[in-house]
C-alpha cells in the first residue's frame, strides 16, 4: 500500500459532509479543521464569503460552502467546522456541516463527473468515487477559491 | 561561499550609493580632506574584499578608480570632468555587482576602455604618477589601511572575520559581536541597524557603523509575534480583573509593561530616516546639471526624520520624479535666469519634518514655476474643462489639472523628463498610501510641491465604531471631531429628500450611514446616532453610527484578496479580544458618499479630491418651489435651518403670520401673493436666524439640494429676485434673501451694535461674480454702508485711480487675471490709498490664506456667505479709520 502511495496511484483524502453530500479533500491541502468562533461577517463581501476570523493570529477568510455550491442555507444552531487550506499565501477556511475521515482511495476508482451534475457542483468537482452505499465527491480546492471579485461600487 | 558573496553584493551596493553623495559633496568642497578619507576608505575596503573573492574585474576597476583618487588626496584638483569618470567606474561596478548578485560570478568583458581612461587621467593630473605608487601594490598597503578602518568603520572587519569563520582552517566561532540600536539604512530586501557610537564617532559618514543585517520576513514575523502577545496579555488583564486579590497582578503588571516596550521597539525596527530615499539626489542633480548645463543647488534639510520603511519604498519613485521635474522643468537655464535677474545657481530644497501622525514633504525649487497659460490650454485639449469655463478657474485650480491622468506640460520629451509619466502618477502613489499632494506656484518664483503622508500604515490608532451590530475602525487620523445628534438637540440630522445633512457650526455636513454605505438596510432611527466627522483631502463629511466605544492602536493587516475589491475597507485587524475587526476606508467612504449625493457637498471646500472643473466656483443651492411650479433657488449657506411644522400651529398675530419657534415668536413671510401659508399638514419653511432672531420664509415644497455654478444670466426687476440663472439645465428664480430680511423685522440689519451715522461710509466691492455683488450691496447698504461695485481688480483700481476714497475695501481673493491677493499689493503700493482697510472675502479661509493675505496687507478675512462676520468686520475696520 505505501508503496502505492509513493507512486501516486493511491490518494488520501479528508472526508467532510456538506448538505448531506459526501466530498473528499486531498489529504496535502488540508492544513487543520477547527471550530469556527466569533467569526465577524464582511459587509459587501460576496456571498459565498461567511466572513473573517482570526485563527492563533492569521485572519482567515471563510467560504460559506453551501452557498458555494449552491445548496440549501444551514438551519438551526447546529455546530459547523471549517477545513483550514490555503492558496497563494493566505488563509481560508471552508464551512462544511461536519469532518469525516480520512481515505486512502485509488486513483483508478475516479470516475468523471456525470454530465448532469448540477454545474455549480460541476465546477469544483475533480471527480467521484464509488464508495460502499454512498458516492464521495473530490474538491479542487483551487476551483472552490476562485471566487468572482467583480468590483461592487459601495 | 555563496553567502559570503551576497553579503559582499549588498554591503557593496551600499557602499557605493555612499561614495556617490560623498563623491559629489567633495566635488563641491575639494578642499574637506575627511570626506575624501572616507571615499577612500570605502573603494579601498572594496578593492581589498574583491581580492579576497577573487573578483578580477572588481578588483581592476576598484584599483584603477583608487589610484585617480589618490590624486585627490594629493592635492591634485577634482575636475568635475575626472569626479565624472569615477562615478562612471562606480556604475560599472554596479553593473558587474549586479550580474555577480544574479549569476554569481562576474560577468564576462573587460573594462581596459574605463581602466585606460582612468590612467589617462591620473597623467593629466599630475606629471608625478610615483607619488601615488605605495597605493599600486595591495600587499603593502592592505595592512596599512586595514588599521584606521579597524576603529573608524567596523564595517570592513565585520568582514574579514565573516569571511574567516567561512574558511576550514579556523572554524572558531565569532561572538556576535554588533548589537542592535537605532535601525537605519536599508536595501528593500534587508534592515540594518546602526550602533549609535558609531554614528556619533564618525559624523561624517553616519551610514559607516556597526550593524547586523535582519530579514524583512524576520521582522514581520516578529510583529506578528509580538501582536499574539499583546492579545495574550489583553485576555489575562481581562480574567485578572475579575479577581479582586490576585497575587498574580503585579508579574502581570510587569509583563504588561514588557510587553508593551517590546511592541514598540519591534514598530521602531520598522522605521528608517527619510534620507535614505533622498540619498540618490545629490548624484542624480549632479548629473543633470552636467547633462543639462545649469548650476543647480540641492539642499537637504530633515534626512533624519524617520518613517515607516513601507511607506518609504513607496514615496521613493514618486520623489525621484519630482526632483527631476524640478531639474528639468522647473530650473531655467543660467542664461535666463540671469536674464531674470536671479542667481544662476538654480536651488532645489527638500524637507521633512514630522507633524502629528504625519510626516511632511516639501520639494520646492525656485525656478519658473508652472506655466499656467499652457495648462491652461492643455486642459481644454484634453477636455478636462469646457473652454467656457476656463477662465473662472483660479491660478491654484488650474495648477491642480498637472495631476490630471496624463497631463504633461513638457513641450519636448527630453532625456530627463517628460516621458509621459507625470504628476498623475506622483499623485496615485501618495493616494495609494493616504497622503496628500499639493502644489503652490508663482510665476518667475518658483514651485513648490508638499506631500503629506502618514508615519506608518503598519499601525495606526483607530476609532472602534458600531453599525448594525457590527464593530468597525475608522482610522484616527481623518476623522476630525465625534458629534452626537439627537433629536431636538442642537445638534439635529436634517432630511432633504432623501438626503440627511447635519448643521454644524454654519456648515452644512452631508451625511450617510455607515450601515448605508455598506449596503445594509436602512435602520429604524434616522435622527440620532454619533457623527464621526471625517474629512479626507478637501471633503468634510460625517459617517453615522450606532455606537462609539473607544480608540485603539490596530495592527493593520492586509485583506484577503477575496475582499480587496470592496473600496470600502483599507484592511482588517486583530483587536485586543481577539475578534477580527474590518477598517473602514474614508478615501472609500468619501467616494461612496460623493456618489450618492454627489450633490449634497455644502461643506465641502474648493475641490481637492472632487475633479476640479465640477467644484470650480460652484454654489450649494436650496431648490424650492413657492407660489409657482417655477423653480426657485437661494444658496444653501444663507439658510440656518430647514424645518417642517404642523401648519395648525401657525398663529396670526398684528395681521401676520407667526409660529411659535425656540421660544420666540418667529415671523412668516411669504415670498410673493402666489404663496399662501397652509391651513392643514406639513409646511416647510426656510428659517433665517441671526443671533436670537428668525424669521421663516414660507414655501410649498423642498425640491433638491444641488452643487452647481451660479451663473445669473438674466437680471431681475422684481424685488426680491436676484435674477434667473440655470441650474442643472433647469431656469430658476435666484431669491434675494436680504430682501425678506427686513419685511420681518424692520431693522434687521440696523440693531443696537450698528449706531446710526449721520454720515454713511463707504465700501468699494470688489467681486467678479454679478450674484455676489448684488447679493452683499443690499446686505451692505442695509447696514448702513455707501456701496460702489466693481465687478474685477482692475475695474477698482481705475475707480481709486480716478482719486474716489473709500472707508473700506472688501475684495473677492479668487478672481481671473488679478486676484485680491495682487489687488491689495497693488492698493498697498500706491500712496494714496496705503492706508485704506482691505477686507479679504474668500470661500476658502484656510490658515495659509490668512497667513498670505496678512502678507499683502489684508486687515480681515472673512468666508464668503458669513454675511455677520463681513458686518462685524466692516464695523470694526471703519471704526479703526475714523478713530485714526
Amino acid at each position: 500500500m505505501s508503496t502505492d502511495i509513493a507512486h501516486g496511484r493511491i490518494k488520501e483524502y479528508v472526508t467532510a459532509t456538506i448538505g448531506g453530500q459526501l466530498f473528499g479533500l486531498p489529504i496535502q491541502r488540508v492544513q487543520d479543521v477547527f471550530m469556527p468562533e466569533r467569526l465577524t461577517r464582511v459587509p459587501l463581501a460576496p456571498p459565498e464569503i461567511a466572513g473573517v476570523l482570526n485563527l492563533r493570529g492569521r485572519i482567515v477568510t471563510l467560504i460559506d460552502m453551501r452557498d458555494r455550491l449552491g445548496l440549501q442555507p444551514r438551519t438551526g444552531d447546529a455546530p459547523t467546522m471549517a477545513i483550514g487550506v490555503e492558496l497563494a499565501g493566505e488563509s481560508y477556511g471552508l464551512l462544511i456541516d461536519a469532518i469525516g475521515e480520512v481515505l486512502k482511495l485509488d486513483d483508478a476508482g475516479r470516475e468523471a463527473n456525470p454530465i448532469n451534475l448540477d454545474p455549480r457542483l460541476a465546477r469544483i468537482s475533480a471527480g467521484i468515487h464509488r464508495l460502499e452505499g454512498q458516492l464521495l465527491m473530490l474538491v479542487d480546492v483551487d476551483r472552490v477559491l476562485d471566487i468572482a471579485t467583480k468590483s461592487i461600487a459601495a | 561561499m555563496d553567502d559570503l558573496l551576497q553579503e559582499f553584493v549588498t554591503e557593496t551596493n551600499e557602499s557605493l550609493d555612499v561614495v556617490d553623495v560623498e563623491l559629489v559633496r567633495f566635488e563641491q568642497d575639494p578642499n574637506n580632506a575627511k570626506i575624501l578619507d572616507n571615499i577612500f576608505r570605502l573603494v579601498h575596503t572594496i578593492k581589498g574584499t574583491c581580492g579576497f573573492l577573487n573578483l578580477p574585474r572588481l578588483e581592476a576597476l576598484a584599483h584603477a578608480a583608487e589610484t585617480l583618487m589618490g590624486k585627490f588626496r594629493d592635492g591634485q584638483l577634482a575636475t568635475s570632468e575626472a569626479v565624472t569618470l569615477v562615478l562612471t567606474t562606480i556604475d560599472r561596478i554596479k553593473l558587474i555587482l549586479q550580474s555577480l548578485e544574479t549569476e554569481q560570478r562576474e560577468p564576462d568583458g573587460n573594462d581596459e576602455d574605463l581602466i585606460a581612461e582612468l590612467g589617462r587621467m591620473v597623467v593629466k593630473l599630475g606629471e608625478k604618477p610615483k607619488a601615488v605608487e605605495p597605493m599600486m601594490t595591495v600587499g603593502t598597503l592592505t595592512p596599512q589601511v586595514l588599521e584606521r578602518p579597524l576603529r573608524l568603520g567596523e564595517v570592513s572587519l565585520d568582514e574579514l572575520e565573516r569571511a574567516f569563520r567561512e574558511t576550514p582552517v579556523d572554524p572558531r566561532p565569532v561572538p556576535a559581536k554588533p548589537s542592535v540600536a537605532q535601525p537605519a539604512v536599508a536595501k528593500p530586501a534587508a534592515v540594518k541597524a546602526v550602533a549609535p557610537e558609531a554614528a556619533a564617532k564618525d559624523d561624517e559618514s553616519a551610514k559607516g557603523g556597526q550593524s547586523i543585517r535582519v530579514t524583512v520576513d524576520t521582522l514581520e514575523q516578529l510583529m506578528t509575534m509580538v501582536s499574539e502577545l499583546v492579545l495574550t496579555r489583553n485576555q489575562l488583564l481581562e480574567i485578572v480583573r475579575r479577581h479582586e486579590d490576585s497575587e498574580f497582578k503585579t508579574p502581570l503588571q510587569r509583563l504588561s509593561n514588557v510587553t508593551a516596550e517590546l511592541q514598540e521597539g519591534v514598530m521602531k525596527t520598522r522605521m528608517q530616516p527619510i534620507g535614505n530615499a533622498w540619498q540618490k539626489f545629490p548624484r542624480i542633480v549632479r548629473d543633470l546639471s552636467n547633462e543639462l548645463g545649469k548650476q543647480i543647488d540641492l539642499e537637504m534639510v530633515g534626512a533624519e526624520t524617520e518613517l515607516d520603511r513601507q511607506v518609504l519604498d513607496l514615496i521613493k519613485d514618486p520623489l525621484t520624479h519630482m526632483v527631476r521635474n524640478s531639474a528639468d522643468h522647473g530650473l531655467e537655464s543660467t542664461e535666463q535666469r540671469r536674464a531674470a535677474g536671479k542667481s544662476p545657481h538654480g536651488r532645489i530644497r527638500l524637507s521633512a519634518y514630522h507633524e502629528g501622525g504625519y510626516i511632511i514633504i516639501q520639494i520646492a525649487d525656485d525656478g519658473r514655476g508652472l506655466d499656467t497659460a499652457r495648462i491652461k490650454a492643455k486642459a481644454v485639449a484634453q477636455g478636462l474643462v469646457p473652454e467656457a469655463d476656463i477662465d473662472k478657474l483660479s491660478e491654484s485650480q488650474i495648477h491642480k489639472f498637472i495631476f490630471a491622468p496624463g497631463f504633461s506640460t513638457a513641450t519636448n520629451v527630453t532625456n530627463v523628463s517628460g516621458r509621459g509619466v507625470g504628476m498623475d502618477v506622483v499623485r496615485n502613489n501618495i493616494d495609494q498610501i493616504g497622503g496628500t499632494i499639493d502644489v503652490k506656484s508663482v510665476a518667475g518664483v518658483g514651485l513648490s510641491f508638499t506631500i503629506k503622508i502618514p508615519l506608518t500604515l503598519a499601525i495606526v490608532a483607530a476609532l472602534i465604531v458600531e453599525s448594525s451590530g457590527d464593530r468597525f475602525a475608522i482610522p484616527q487620523l481623518s476623522v476630525i471631531e465625534l458629534v452626537r445628534a439627537r433629536s431636538g438637540s442642537e445638534h439635529r440630522i436634517e432630511r432633504i429628500k432623501d438626503t440627511t445633512v447635519l448643521r454644524l457650526r454654519d456648515k452644512l455636513l452631508p451625511l450617510a450611514r455607515l450601515s448605508d454605505l455598506l449596503g445594509g438596510q436602512a435602520a429604524g432611527d434616522v435622527e440620532s446616532g454619533y457623527i464621526v466627522v471625517t474629512q479626507v483631502g478637501g471633503q468634510t463629511f460625517g459617517i453615522v453610527v450606532d455606537k462609539v466605544f473607544h480608540t485603539e492602536e490596530i495592527v493593520v493587516k492586509p485583506m484577503s484578496s477575496k475582499l480587496r475589491h470592496i473600496t470600502m475597507f483599507s484592511g482588517n485587524t486583530i483587536l485586543g479580544d481577539g475578534s477580527v475587526i474590518m477598517i473602514i476606508d474614508p478615501n472609500g467612504a468619501a467616494q461612496a458618499i460623493g456618489s450618492s449625493m454627489s450633490s449634497h457637498v455644502a461643506a465641502q471646500e474648493a475641490g481637492q479630491a472632487a475633479p476640479v472643473a465640477t467644484t470650480a466656483q460652484s454654489t450649494s443651492l436650496l431648490m424650492f418651489r413657492a407660489g409657482s411650479a417655477d423653480l426657485k433657488a437661494v444658496p444653501l449657506s444663507l439658510i440656518t435651518r430647514l424645518e417642517e411644522i404642523d401648519a395648525r400651529k401657525i398663529e396670526m398675530s398684528n395681521g401676520r403670520h407667526m409660529v411659535q419657534y425656540r421660544g420666540h415668536l418667529m415671523p412668516l413671510i411669504t415670498m410673493n401673493d402666489a404663496v399662501s401659508v397652509k391651513g392643514e399638514g406639513a409646511q416647510s419653511l426656510l428659517v433665517v436666524s441671526d443671533g436670537t432672531r428668525s424669521m421663516a420664509l414660507v414655501v410649498d415644497e423642498i425640491v433638491d439640494i444641488v452643487e452647481d455654478r451660479l451663473d445669473i444670466q438674466v437680471a431681475s426687476e422684481n424685488a426680491g429676485v436676484i435674477g434667473s440663472a440655470i441650474i442643472k439645465g433647469q431656469a430658476t428664480e435666484i431669491i434675494d434673501i436680504a430682501h425678506f430680511l427686513p419685511l420681518a423685522f424692520a431693522d434687521w440689519f440696523r440693531r443696537k451694535e450698528q449706531p446710526q451715522r449721520i454720515e454713511a461710509r463707504s465700501v468699494l466691492l470688489v467681486d467678479d461674480s454679478p450674484f455676489f455683488r448684488d447679493m452683499l450691496s443690499p446686505v451692505l447698504q442695509a447696514a448702513g454702508y455707501a456701496v460702489t461695485t466693481a465687478s474685477s481688480a482692475q475695474e477698482a483700481l481705475a475707480i481709486l485711480n480716478d482719486g474716489r476714497s473709500f472707508d473700506v475695501a472688501v475684495t473677492d481673493t479668487e478672481m481671473p487675471d488679478m486676484d485680491g491677493f495682487e489687488f491689495a499689493a497693488a492698493v498697498r503700493a500706491d500712496a494714496r490709498t496705503a492706508n485704506m482697510p482691505i477686507i479679504a472675502l474668500s470661500s476658502v479661509v484656510s490658515a495659509e490664506a490668512i497667513e498670505r493675505g496678512r502678507k499683502v496687507g489684508f486687515h480681515d478675512y472673512v468666508a464668503k456667505f458669513d454675511r455677520q462676520g463681513l458686518i462685524a468686520a466692516l464695523k470694526e475696520q471703519t471704526d479703526v479709520g475714523r478713530a485714526a
